[in-house]
């Protein structure tokens, strides 16, 4: 196994791990307060159309010229990398609420119960909250593995750390019954942000025709300039934060 | 059909563009430039690397002014 395949294993196992971690939540949420049952069926048909979305895209993606696909790919990555890395900066500045998943989780119960006693075998609530909890968060695993395992040219190493991820953290969960709130995902979403960021760059300049200096060696200056710039903009964004709470505390002093 | 339709092209707004517009709209612009520029002598590398700087750059400090303070 080659340096670029590892850091593919990683960045598509830790990436699907969060993914999972939170579909994880809204199922257990759903299942426990209401019915396994329909909460069970409803991930199932989650499942099987991710697999229909998988097989539909699958072969369109693989049958692009590699130049289109990695500008295609390359530009979406990026785009994702940049939310994924906004949203961790801005968590880690202390500016947007951490992710809690024990936060999530009590919310999603409350709504499970405030929604009435589920009538009989079928709960249609159930049904359609871990459907969609599923779904939405493995959409996003799909696009990563068919992104970044088709530009690698190795589709089957991706979908296979996607696969090992998933099991690992449905794995806890059973184990635990409740939410994997000790997991660090902002550290998680930051990490993955940064390579998402970093292969999107790289894919995006190479599709669009320019040629890096050094070659894929390049992917080893981009990806920690990246880090270093994220977390120097974290350090920027907290002196501001805290600048801006000083003078506010020497207002309520002053008003005290 | 019409709602769905518009159902389905918010949710892929949502999917792929997510909180900030100009996120999206700078990639695409780099990308575009990147392309321009690969087609004479002069280097083009550079231009996403320095793109991801500003945009990032740009999100972030919009971001920090939303906030309450």
């Amino acid at each position: 196994m080659t340096g670029t395949d590892i850091g593919l294993a990683l960045a598509v196992g830790i990436a699907c791990a969060v993914e999972a971690v939170e579909a994880l939540t809204i199922v257990l949420a759903v299942g426990l307060t209401r019915s396994w049952r329909s909460t069970l069926t409803g991930v199932a048909a989650a499942l099987l159309a991710l697999a229909a979305v998988t097989a539909g895209l699958g072969p369109a993606v693989t049958a692009l010229p590699i130049d289109v696909l990695r500008v295609a790919v390359g530009g979406l990555l990026l785009i994702f990398g940049l939310q994924w890395l906004r949203k961790a900066i801005l968590r880690a500045a202390g500016i947007k609420a951490l992710h809690d998943e024990a936060a999530i989780y009590a919310r999603e119960r409350e709504a499970a119960a405030e929604a009435g006693a589920p009538r009989g075998d079928r709960d249609g609530y159930s049904f359609t909250i871990a459907f969609k909890g599923v779904f939405l968060e493995g959409l996003e695993v799909v696009f990563i593995v068919l992104t970044f395992g088709t530009n690698q040219h190795n589709i089957g190493l991706a979908a296979a750390a996607a696969g090992v991820a998933i099991v690992v953290v449905v794995a806890a969960g059973i184990l635990v019954r409740a939410p994997l709130a000790r997991v660090p995902e902002n550290t998680m979403k930051f990490g993955v942000g940064v390579m998402l960021t970093s292969l999107g760059t790289f894919w995006g300049a190479e599709g669009a025709g320019a040629h890096w200096p050094g070659s894929d060696a390049a992917l080893l200056v981009l990806i920690p300039s990246i880090l270093l710039f994220a977390l120097g903009c974290v350090a920027i964004l907290r002196a501001r934060l805290g600048a801006s709470a000083r003078p506010r505390a020497a207002e309520g002093a002053a008003g005290a | 059909m019409t709602a769905r339709l518009r159902a389905l092209g918010l949710f892929v707004w949502d999917f792929v563009v997510g909180d900030d517009w100009r996120v999206a709209a700078g990639v695409v612009l780099a990308i575009a430039a990147t392309a321009l520029v690969a087609t004479t002598t002069v280097a083009a590398w550079w231009i996403l690397p320095a793109a991801v700087a500003a945009v990032l750059g740009l999100t972030l400090l919009s971001a920090g002014r939303r906030t309450p303070g």
